[in-house]
């Protein structure tokens, strides 16, 4: 199994490295010139080769490639302009002026913040309420649930943030628009301003969650196994948790894994709906001011997190599934 | 008294009646072999029996050692079930449970029903794995599944059926899905432990030559009807009903009581078995048979006699 875990963690590291090449390719061949936007209003042609070469933009773009690789494991400085980025450099931000590395660690905690209640909330909502929808398919109840989740799943995430501010924040009162602080200093206004994020971020994946393992179950009741344990006179509700939900769970598991994974590196419209200062948030803003070296840094985050999280997801059904051996 | 009395039972799904009226009886001690086509009713009728369908309506009698069944609270059936009569099913792998190991699914009914201990169900399991004919049976109980071959998962199934002690054992196809050999040494597992612990026996087959071998009396069904009922012997050395006879001059070496086939070629039977949501009225054989009267496609023949039982409206003249 470890053998199994370092071939996928070596697969990983290239997998990051194929993103980061398509991502830097990306970046230059969009007309878009970070040094006219770090130039100013009043650039001359002199002034704006001078930025370049400052930026170390008017190297080939292998070599920018390369140093870019190198920062990340030994630091570098950027182009001529004397500025030392420490490893892990990921490039620096000429807008934040600030290295890339140090933004994304500022804003991972409210996106790991967002993520971790929304994935409870949603997680329990959506397996409970799939498992009630499958035990009693066809009737009402059933109906019922699946019709929300239909409902829920067809209205876009900004349509459900701008209901939630408009009735709970604007007209009800009931909470202060989000002021985000970190969990430590205060946890209850770290839980009052995440409140309305969470429940739209999991009213989202929850309505998914649902639909998922309401065929999950479905299919695992009709099992012979399952027949068997009714067959040994096994009481409905141990039939239900101890012989239905451990199959029911396996393909829920898999999809979890990649849906947390994907929202640690930032709910990007949940984020900015609610103003809240995560990895989403800074990507939305970096993407509308072509502030490239954010982008690339959110994007080899990202896939960071869900190959890791699908690497945690598969050594994990080896703990639940005992037919899984690791070659 | 019989050990299951079974009268007019009847399973119906919505309008749908996929068995209508059977009747059968065993006694401990005793193997009842439940033959038929697939969709003939066998395994629904069993399943009514357990209390094991679903959205099924069921109607009619059973009695399970004085008691009846039909009817009768959920809670009282299922302390009945896997405790005085148990089930195994026709593929072994996909009736145990991949993620538990072969001995906590043997002790989890036994701890169960006989209020046991963990440890006291877990040797109880290591006991019966060893009973069933499991080589090291202390080590394979720690095992999956599918670390068993076909023949020893069945043999884990049969462990665990019988891990209670229960009186009435019905085996679905217990042997179909098995190798020739492996089918041979399942049966005589089985027989084996009737003797010892005095079951009685239901076998659904469709397979002619394991009703030969095990079974006491026959049960023939055919469209949720029963065609034919007999001691086994009288069964397959004289058939009476066109269906019983069409079957056992399929099957090599068994046709020994049918003009014709002894040595000489199988004969199959035309045409295929019906749907139970379009039977066709009068004797539901009637279409596939051979010497078919008019009043066969419009009366349904009565199931008749005293020891061998046929429901066929040319009884006595064949």
């Amino acid at each position: 199994m470890i053998v199994y875990a370092l071939r996928r963690l070596a697969a990983i590291a290239l997998i990051l490295l194929v993103i980061c090449a398509i991502t830097f390719a990306i970046f230059y061949l969009l007309p878009d010139d970070p040094a006219l936007d770090a130039c100013g209003k009043s650039c001359t042609t002199e002034r704006l080769a001078d930025v370049r070469h400052a930026m170390g933009l008017d190297q080939p773009v292998l070599a920018q490639f390369v140093s870019y690789l190198t920062g990340i494991f030994a630091g570098r400085t950027l182009g001529t302009s004397g500025l030392e980025c420490a490893a892990p450099c990921f490039g620096y931000s000429w807008q934040y002026a600030s290295p890339v590395w140090d933004l994304l660690l500022d804003r991972l905690g409210v996106s790991a913040s967002l993520a971790a209640g929304a994935a409870v909330l949603w997680l329990v909502v959506g397996v409970v309420l799939g498992i009630m929808a499958a035990l009693r398919k066809g009737s009402l109840l059933d109906r019922g649930i699946v019709l929300s989740a239909l409902a829920t799943t067809s209205a876009p995430v900004y349509l459900i943030a701008a209901l939630l501010i408009y009735f709970v924040i604007l007209q009800g009162e009931l909470l202060p628009f989000p002021d985000y602080q970190p969990v430590l200093d205060n946890p209850a206004a770290w839980a009052a301003s995440l409140l309305l994020p969470w429940i739209t971020l999991a009213a989202l994946y929850a309505a998914m969650y649902i639909r998922l393992t309401r065929a999950s179950m479905i299919e695992t009741m009709a099992e012979p196994y399952i027949r068997t344990a009714r067959a040994k006179g096994l009481p409905e509700r141990t039939v239900v948790v101890k012989h239905g939900l451990r199959s029911t769970m396996t393909p829920i598991l898999t999809i979890f894994g990649i849906d947390l994974g994907g929202l640690l590196a930032g709910a990007m419209i949940t984020e900015t709906m609610f103003g809240l200062p995560g990895l989403g948030k800074l990507t939305f803003d970096a993407i509308g001011k072509s502030d490239q070296p954010v982008v690339l840094g959110v994007t080899l985050l990202a896939a960071l997190f869900i190959t890791l999280a699908n690497l945690v997801v598969d050594l994990l059904y080896g703990v639940i599934d005992p037919r899984v051996r690791y070659t | 008294m019989s050990l299951l009395r079974v009268d007019d039972l009847s399973v119906a799904f919505g309008r749908v009646r996929v068995v209508d009226g059977v009747s059968f009886t065993v006694d401990r001690g005793r193997t009842l072999g439940i033959v038929g086509e697939s969709g003939s009713g066998k395994s629904v009728s069993t399943l009514a029996i357990m209390g094991l369908l679903r959205g099924a309506s069921v109607t009619g009698s059973v009695t399970f050692d004085g008691e009846e069944l039909v009817g009768a609270p959920e809670g009282r059936l299922r302390s009945l079930r896997g405790a005085r009569m148990s089930m195994i099913f026709q593929d072994p792998l996909s009736s145990l449970h991949p993620f538990y190991t072969v001995g906590e699914q043997i002790a989890e009914a036994y701890r169960l029903h006989k209020k046991a201990s963990r440890k006291a169900a877990h040797e109880r399991a290591v006991e019966m794995l060893g009973e069933v004919g499991i080589p090291a049976p202390r080590r394979r109980a720690r095992e999956h599944p599918h670390r068993f071959s076909g023949g020893m998962r069945q043999r884990v199934m049969i462990a665990m059926a019988l891990a209670c002690e229960p009186d009435l054992l019905i085996a679905d196809e217990p042997t179909t899905a098995l190798d020739v050999t492996v089918q041979a040494q399942i049966l005589e597992l089985i027989q084996r432990l009737q003797s010892e612990y005095g079951l009685g026996i239901i076998m659904i087959t469709h397979d002619l030559g394991v009703v030969a071998r095990i079974a006491d009396d026959v049960l023939v069904m055919y469209g949720g009807r029963a065609a034919e009922r007999a001691a086994s012997a009288r069964v397959f050395d004289d058939p009476r009903h066109p269906y019983t006879q069409g079957l056992l001059a399929s099957v090599p070496g068994l046709g020994r009581g049918i003009e014709g086939s002894g040595g000489g070629r199988l004969r199959a039977i035309p045409g295929s078995p019906p749907s139970p949501s379009a039977f066709p009225p009068g004797c539901r054989f009637h279409p596939r048979c051979s010497v078919a009267l008019d009043i066969c496609a419009t009366e349904q023949p009565a199931l008749l006699g005293t020891v061998r039982q046929v429901a066929c409206h040319r009884e006595g003249e064949m």
